[in-house]
């Protein structure tokens, strides 16, 4: 049983994209040799920025919901566990429901894996592998006052929206403290032509004061990942 | 767009008022394993539902068979048709029921279904060995009483009851045996 109080929080802009959460998560013997964590670069082509993914952990997952094999199930403190293997058909269902692109379908194994949060480990009272040896500290596992103690000038936000769904995970992202709360609009994309390597998703913020901002959200690249 | 937000991703309902397959299909873990107890108990129950209806079908075939009664004597052969150490195969009760007739002295007549109480292949007789020899898998039976020796086979073979009267033989009944 996961503890009450600890809490993951990632903090995208402190990533400096050593890969240590992807090598330290391989190393895992629950699933040797396929790190569940994703890297991902935020916008390649302008920017060295990356970000590291975790299972953002659903309060009501969407994967679980469009699973037709039952496969994924949740635990009473909250963590979506990885796919069952004995369930799991490989239909990929999931890795395309997810809004956070977290599930990946490992074919050679017929198996979706994701980030379950380390629950051999945090169900321990021990930290998440990758939050242990994150250099920069963009990955922190802790208690809500412990994270802000140590960043102040960030708030922790585990309310996003896609389109006309609002979706509450157990896993917070920090963003500076003033920032507001912004969602895609998905459903805009669907019309959207992209340019030369770039899809443009809209942002949408609730304030009014920026309408309609544009954010690159992948390039040609990471989308296809 | 503010006041569109669809709720439903955001609050999971109580459990007793999700629809019948999110009930059936839960995502808690808890919940998940709930209904997998309440399945094996379902299907427990509507197993020994089965058995039972099984057993009164067994007792119902038993009653039905005793109503019958023995099926009615039948004339075999004449007895001279069967020379000592000589075996005659015949059909008792039915016309699909193969039985074998032996006489291993002037005194003792045997026989016997042919059916090998294994798969069902026609045994054969040796006289000499005073055994009656199943060529699919070897099995074994003692001529004398019916009995498996060998082999596969762990039941005996039916004894068909004989009574000779003037010279003629008669199957009179069907003695099945299970061990």
């Amino acid at each position: 049983m996961l503890s009450e109080t600890q809490n993951f929080y990632i903090v995208p802009s402190r990533c400096i994209g050593c890969q240590a959460c992807v090598q330290a998560c391989g190393e895992c013997d629950t699933h040797k040799g396929t790190p569940m964590i994703h890297l991902e670069f935020i916008d390649r082509g302008d920017s060295t920025q990356t970000t590291p993914v975790v299972c953002m952990h659903c309060e009501n997952p969407t994967c679980a919901q469009v699973c037709p094999a039952d496969a994924i199930k949740k635990t009473a403190d909250g963590v979506v566990q990885s796919a069952r293997k004995p369930r799991c058909i490989a239909c990929s269902n999931c890795v395309l429901a997810c809004p956070f692109g977290v599930p990946k379908m490992k074919s050679d194994f017929e198996l979706m894996m994701k980030c379950d949060m380390c629950y051999d480990r945090t169900s321990e009272g021990k930290r998440p592998m990758c939050a242990t040896v994150c250099p920069s500290q963009a990955l922190f596992f802790g208690t809500r006052e412990e994270i802000a103690a140590l960043r102040p000038r960030s708030r922790a936000v585990n309310e996003f929206k896609f389109g006309r769904e609002l979706v509450r995970t157990k896993v917070s992202m920090m963003v500076p403290i003033g920032a507001t709360t912004e969602h895609l609009d998905v459903t805009a994309a669907m019309e959207a032509t992209s340019t030369a390597r770039r899809v443009q998703l809209n942002v949408v913020t609730d304030d009014s004061e920026f309408d309609v901002m544009t954010a690159s959200m992948f390039d040609a690249e990471g989308a296809s990942r | 767009m503010n006041t569109s937000i669809d709720k439903l991703n955001s609050n999971p309902k109580p459990e007793s008022q999700k629809p019948q397959w999110e009930q059936d299909f839960p995502i808690d873990v808890e919940q998940d394993n709930y209904v997998a107890r309440r399945d094996f108990t379902k299907f427990m129950v509507l197993t020994s539902f089965a058995f039972v209806v099984g057993q009164c079908w067994i007792g119902m075939e038993n009653f039905i068979r005793r109503r019958r009664g023995k099926p009615p004597a039948r004339a075999i052969a004449m007895l001279s048709q069967v020379p000592v150490g000589s075996a005659l195969p015949f059909a008792y009760p039915g016309e699909n029921d193969p039985c074998l007739l032996m006489r291993r002295s002037e005194a003792e007549l045997v026989a016997y279904g042919q059916k090998c109480t294994h798969l069902s292949c026609a045994v054969v007789p040796k006289m000499e060995l005073g055994q009656l020899l199943c060529p699919c898998h070897e099995g074994c039976f003692d001529m004398s009483n019916g009995r498996p020796l060998s082999g596969p086979p762990r039941r005996p073979l039916p004894i068909i009851t004989l009574e000779v009267r003037g010279g003629t033989i008669y199957a009179t009944g069907v003695q099945e045996r299970t061990v």
